[in-house]
């Protein structure tokens, strides 16, 4: 869902006249965006907000792990696949994620509900392995925990 | 706050006051770190609240703290009854019912789950 | 205000009385004269604490130990060995615990009875989001104190003579960052909280900011005044929504408070603190990267010298600590230099809170002092590997740091010692590892992180991590020749010396460890082996989507 541009742009005025406030706009915008992403229009509206090059926005965007630029789904899932994790097996978790929802790490499932992606440690790896669901960490995870924890999510979007 | 004496005297009422209330009898102490959460302890805080207030035990205190360092061995849960503790490792909803039957209202800790078990690894 | 740094408990209940209480009180009190410790330790007469049959008894808090059935002969060594050197008398402790009563049975479990809680004293006991919680165990003493009784050049002196190192991973003294940016010129200066915490299998910062919230706060304010600084910023990585969350409350209650602000706690002295979330990048980790993604850019390091400490943020004076360094702060000033250094070693004192990952029976997060060896971590605290494995390596410091093999079990941990070993401190960061395991495989999966993550500014750590990373997965798919070895020692030493940050000089660490440590093994797969069987069956390489 596209929403008028001017409601966006009103989202980010108060961080125009902030030392460092781009990256805060940049979060307000995502965060506020229905598909979890900055669109080109956001990265343009950026620019001309604090009057810099595009390029230089999306420069910082694409750095940044916690920014997409393409529509992402309702809920991301975020697997550590970083060596705590790994020896303790995360790879049979981000390979029965990728089993059940039917994408690979980095795609979206077709009914634009979850997306999969392998990060970089999480900082939980005392409950290795671990995922994240947007802000949420569940931690001490075998697979056979995985579907359940998937179908929580699907009520509540049904609901 | 004004001055090195003003948080000395608000010390001071802060220990009697801990000394002077009205201690509850019991007190449930939840590890609300990530850590914690990210191992179920959100589900098992809403157990107890189920369990004390279908069993009407408004006499147990429920407060939260941070991780200890056993993060391993989340959620944990440590009961509190007249000055003696109990930690419970790996607890989950059903676990944390039968803590508040045998610890809080019986009276008996659950020994087989506690942390000193725990410690020697996964139960 | 006095503080005392520990309290005994003497029960004076009418049975003990009987055993001798009394006398066992008197001689303590004489003892503890003798060394002068007077002030700093609180002898408490109680009630009875119910455990009658085992008396004499005392606790000493904060560690909780009980002694019993005491003598007045064995005061002396209590108080030498508990109270002076911090450690425990076994002979005199009490044997069993569920009988006594005591409000922590936990402290006798071997999990806590080799750590040294001074970081992390408060955490998973007090409720974090109460600013009554903190003040009542004793918190913003240290800050009372170094606005009331010292100079800034005393703080700085204080923690100079301390010796306490960063704890952020290069261990650079603090006291001496900290008079360089008193030194420096230009009008405000900063102090950078760097809470970003990357390095994996690290996740100390976190619970100290979410168990202790206010003990930053107290450090950051000690730290800014004896700096000079008047601006806070604490840098909290962007998927730390709890920590993030607990400091801004901790925040607002001290400026509620007067403990930040204008005229902190009424000294002239004034203050305040901004919370920063990070965006989700490792590099930001690193202090001028760090600086540049304040400044709302992209997080790439910048060029040293100058150093932050005299062209920073906005290019001020900037001095940026670790978590675990300011926590450190409030306990030197309250304590004395020389309290803190009767922990740990020599050349690496006081404490250092590790995070165990792995295959560890305990894994979390303990906090010890100095110089303990890897063997007591492993096996004492850590409960041992589980499922009947052996252990087989073990990683210090992170992702960054070096794999040390069974050999190394009894070096002592601290800067030096594993800097001599080819790998590092760091962050504190344990990750075991049992005989399942290929130090190949592993290796290949610690070099994709730093493929994913070096930022892309300078070449040798762009084209060089991708570069190692392809060399270590041809060999985990035994295709590997003594040509690539020789290209991987020439990339590494390259990536060492030239590239600009420690992210790419430190990405050949692991590698060079491998091949330094566990040779054998990596020289099968050269000739087809891979002694665990991880390799060339399609399983090597399976991190690799
Ligand atoms: C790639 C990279 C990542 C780093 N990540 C962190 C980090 O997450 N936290 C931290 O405190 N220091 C990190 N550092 C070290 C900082 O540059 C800096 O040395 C430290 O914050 C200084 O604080 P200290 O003196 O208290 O240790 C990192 C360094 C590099 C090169
Ligand atoms: S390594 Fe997976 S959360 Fe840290």
């Amino acid at each position: 869902m596209i929403e008028a541009p001017n409601k966006r742009s009103a989202q980010i005025d108060v961080f125009v006249g902030q030392p460092g406030g781009m990256l805060k706009a940049l979060h307000a915008l995502q965060s506020q965006s229905e598909a979890n992403f900055l669109s080109p229009a956001d990265i343009k509206l950026v620019a001309s907000k604090f009057g810099v090059p595009v390029a230089k926005v999306w420069g910082t965007v694409t750095f940044y792990s916690l920014f997409a630029t393409t529509p992402r789904g309702r809920h991301i899932i975020r697997v550590c696949e970083n060596a705590p994790c790994h020896v303790v097996g995360a790879s049979d978790i981000l390979a029965a994620l990728e089993q059940h929802l039917k994408i690979r790490a980095g795609g979206t499932t077709t009914d634009g509900l979850f997306t999969l992606e392998a990060t970089s440690c999480l900082g939980v790896c005392g409950v290795a392995p671990a995922i994240m669901i947007d802000s949420t960490v569940y931690g001490n995870l075998t697979k056979e925990q995985l579907p359940a924890l998937l179908a929580e999510y699907r009520q509540e979007a049904q609901a | 706050m004004k001055s090195l004496n003003e948080l000395k005297s608000l010390r001071e009422r802060l220990e009697k006051g801990q000394q002077l209330a009205e201690k509850p009898l019991r007190t449930i102490i939840i590890g609300m770190g990530t850590c914690g959460i990210a191992a179920g302890a959100r589900g098992v805080l809403l157990a107890i609240m189920d369990e004390l207030a279908a069993k009407n035990l408004s006499d147990t205190a429920v407060t939260q703290t941070s991780c200890i360092g056993m993060c391993e061995k989340e959620p944990l849960v440590e009961v509190v009854v007249e000055g003696k503790s109990t930690l419970y490792a790996y607890v989950n909803g059903e676990k944390a019912r039968r803590i508040v039957l045998s610890h809080i209202i019986n009276g008996e800790p659950v020994t087989e789950w506690s942390v000193e078990r725990a410690l020697g690894g996964r139960v | 205000m006095k503080y005392y740094r520990a309290h005994v408990l003497i029960c004076s209940g009418s049975n003990c009385a009987i055993k001798g209480c009394q006398t066992i009180k008197d001689a303590l009190v004489a003892v503890l004269n003798k060394h002068e410790l007077q002030s700093e330790i609180k002898v408490v007469d109680t009630g009875c604490l119910g455990w009658c049959e085992q008396g004499p008894s005392m606790v000493i808090y904060p560690e909780g130990v009980m002694y019993s059935r005491l003598k007045n002969s064995d005061m002396d060594e209590i108080v030498t060995e508990h109270l002076l050197k911090g450690r425990f008398v076994h002979r005199l402790m009490t044997q069993s615990t569920d009988t006594l009563g005591l409000a922590s049975p936990l402290n006798m479990t071997p999990f806590f009875q080799k750590q040294r809680r001074v970081v992390l004293k408060n955490c998973g006991l007090i409720n974090p989001e109460r600013l009554e919680d903190y003040i009542h165990a004793g918190g913003y003493t240290a800050l009372a104190t170094a606005l009331d009784k010292y100079a800034p050049e005393e703080i700085i002196a204080m923690v100079l003579d301390a010796g306490l190192r960063g704890r952020g991973g290069a261990g650079f003294l603090t006291g001496k960052k900290w008079s360089y940016t008193k030194a420096a010129l230009g009008e405000p200066k900063y102090l950078i909280c760097n809470a970003d915490e990357g390095e994996p299998g690290t996740f100390k910062d976190r619970l100290i900011l979410e168990g202790d919230p206010h003990l930053i706060v107290e450090g950051m304010a000690i730290a800014a005044y004896a700096i000079g600084a008047s601006k806070g910023i604490i840098y909290v990585r962007g998927e730390y929504d709890l920590s993030i969350k607990r400091m801004e409350q901790a925040v607002l209650q001290a400026r509620e408070n007067g403990i930040l602000g204008e005229g902190v706690l009424g000294s002239g002295f004034n203050f305040d603190i901004e919370v920063c979330a990070g965006a989700g990048a490792y590099v930001c980790g690193e202090e001028t990267a760090l600086i540049e993604s304040i400044e709302g850019n992209r997080g790439e390091p910048r060029f040293k010298p100058p150093y932050p400490a005299e062209k920073g943020l906005w290019g001020l004076p900037t001095c940026v600590n670790n978590v675990e360094t300011l926590a450190n702060i409030p306990a030197i000033i309250e304590n004395s230099p020389t309290w803190y250094r009767s922990l740990g070693t020599e050349n690496s004192p006081g404490t250092k809170v590790f995070t165990l990952t792995g295959n560890i029976t305990n894994s979390g997060l303990i906090e010890v002092p100095m110089g303990i060896t890897l063997r007591e971590i492993i096996y004492d605290i850590g409960g041992g590997i589980p499922q009947g494995r052996r252990f087989k390596m073990a990683q210090t410091g992170g992702t960054s740091g070096g794999c040390l093999a069974e050999e190394h079990l009894d070096l002592p941990m601290d800067y030096d010692s594993l800097a001599s070993h080819g790998s590092s401190l760091g962050s504190g960061a344990l990750l075991i590892m049992d005989d399942s395991h290929c130090i190949l495989d592993l290796t290949h999966c610690f070099l994709k992180f730093f493929v994913h993550e070096s930022c892309g500014k300078c070449t040798p750590c762009r084209e060089g991590t991708p570069a190692l990373y392809k060399l270590i997965g041809k060999m985990t798919a035994g295709q590997g020749n003594q040509d690539d070895l020789e290209l991987i020692h020439r990339l590494a030493r390259t990536m060492q010396d030239s590239s600009l940050c420690a992210l790419g000089q430190t990405a050949p660490v692991p590698v060079l460890s491998a091949f330094r440590h566990f040779w054998p093994e990596v020289e099968a797969h050269m000739t087809g082996n891979c002694l665990a069987h991880k390799c060339f069956s399609g399983r090597g390489s399976k991190h690799d989507h």
